[in-house]
């Protein structure tokens, strides 16, 4: 039982698998943006050398920084990560619980982000403690949304906050996006996402021209590479979430595998065109856009879900 | 270190340190980081703090009024960082080589492992600057 548990953790749904296939898809992410600007992009390893190099250099912890704030960040959220993909995965993958439901999940994603609020607001840098400031504004902005489209499945799934039960319905009765409801929540879910993946157009917190990379600014070396890893592994841990809420889940069988794949790439691809075709936002106009236009059309979007449609 | 070396040589990060220069090397790194000569193909990027920098791209003639700025830059970078000295300026100071402002007898403020001279250099001679740096490393 132990030795299946730290095999999730460790390896399969959890760390290793999480980290290296972010890694990859890192790099489609760069290969399909270099594209995007007719250029050649990087090579295949080029993540996998970024982040043995970062880890191989040196870390220089900050003098004026609080220094178990500054070096602790990066390693909470790259464990925060690692639980919600091992929570995620093994629902996915196996069909079985790991002792959390949705609500734990929203909890542990949004402990990511508080992380990046410490990391940045410790490190003793005034570009960084900018980008803290404006990475709280974004959450104020994005978790309401994100809050009320996951309740979109919970709610179709006769208020169920298992995963596993949520899979189950959507076995039964087919995949929640087919509903009217369930659309319009994968839609914001997607723009919801990129927000806290803090992709362009809502790369705020990181803007490189004006605050230059924001809460990462003062990080070197080894946290520097775990930071990267986190960004990286983010685009397993929500793709992956969104399509167990929303698209049905794998069938991991036959043909069921390409399905699997196509789903995930879908996600990706669609990240990838959003992130690359819009310039960012002022953080007025991105709390306009989440308060006046996604949570309301969110709010919608349950009250349809209620309703049956 | 040379397992370590290699995947330095795959990964520099640049950051660009203008020490008063003419803006002419600067308008000239621009073109560098365009479509057309891509750089991310050898892994190399531009960042904005040097707390991420691999390599220190240093144009301009580095007078006395900036050298305990760039200095100061220099120490705040992680280690191991290379520093690239960009364009005629920093190797023999060009046509500023009487100025009032820099004694170039006194030499620069930090060490600098790599020249790439022209006034300013074209972009190919900037890669082929750089590939020199990767041939080193991966010796």
């Amino acid at each position: 039982m132990i030795a299946e548990y730290l095999f999730f953790i460790l390896i399969f749904p959890g760390l290793l698998f999480t980290a290296v296939l972010g890694l990859i898809v890192g790099w489609v992410d760069r290969k399909v943006s270099a594209r995007f600007q007719f250029r050649v992009g990087p090579p295949f390893f080029q993540n996998f050398n970024d982040f043995f190099k970062l880890l191989g250099k040196e870390t220089i912890i900050v003098k004026d920084s609080i220094h178990y704030m500054f070096i602790t960040a990066p390693l909470i959220a790259f464990g925060m990560l690692v639980i919600v993909s091992v929570m995620v995965g093994t629902a996915l993958f196996y069909n079985q619980g790991f002792g959390g439901d949705i609500i734990v999940i929203m909890y542990l994603l949004m402990v990511y982000s508080v992380m990046v609020i410490f990391g940045g607001a410790s490190s003793g840098n005034v570009y960084s403690s900018i980008g803290a400031g404006r990475e709280i504004k974004l959450l104020l902005g994005d978790e309401l949304v994100f809050i009320l489209i996951t309740l979109v499945p919970i709610i179709q799934s006769g208020y169920q906050l298992q995963l596993t039960e949520i899979l189950q319905f959507q076995f039964m009765n087919g995949a929640v996006i087919a509903s009217l409801s369930g659309f319009i929540a994968f839609v914001l879910g997607l723009i919801a996402i990129q927000a806290k993946m803090t992709l362009p157009p809502f790369h705020i917190p990181e803007a490189e021209t004006e605050l230059v990379e924001g809460p990462l600014m003062e990080y070197s070396g080894g946290l520097l590479a775990f930071w990267k890893l986190n960004h990286f592994m983010m685009y397993v841990v929500f793709p992956l979430l969104l399509i167990l809420l929303f698209l049905g889940g794998f069938h991991l069988q036959g043909l069921g595998i390409l399905w699997a794949v196509l789903k995930y790439l879908l996600i990706v691809v669609l990240i990838i065109i959003i992130k690359n075709t819009n310039p960012r936002v002022r953080i007025d106009s991105a709390l306009n856009f989440f308060w006046k236009y996604a949570t309301p059309l969110a709010f919608v979007a349950v009250i349809l879900a209620v309703l049956g449609v | 270190m040379s397992w370590y070396n290699k995947r330095l040589a795959k990964s520099i990060w640049v950051f660009h340190v203008s020490a008063s220069p003419c803006n002419n090397c600067d308008i000239e790194i621009l073109d560098l980081l365009t479509p057309k000569y891509d750089v991310e193909r050898f892994g190399i990027k531009l960042v904005g703090s040097v707390r991420h920098a691999d390599a220190i791209l240093l144009s301009g003639i580095i007078n006395d009024k900036v050298s305990p700025k760039v200095a100061r830059i220099y120490q705040q970078a992680p280690k191991p960082v290379y520093v690239i000295g960009f364009g005629t300026c920093p190797a023999t100071g060009c046509c500023f080589k009487q100025t009032h402002n820099k004694d170039y007898e006194q030499g620069h403020p930090i060490p600098i492992d790599l020249y790439i001279p022209g006034c300013p250099p074209k972009p190919e001679a900037m890669i082929a600057g750089v590939a020199k740096l990767m041939e080193v490393l991966n010796a």
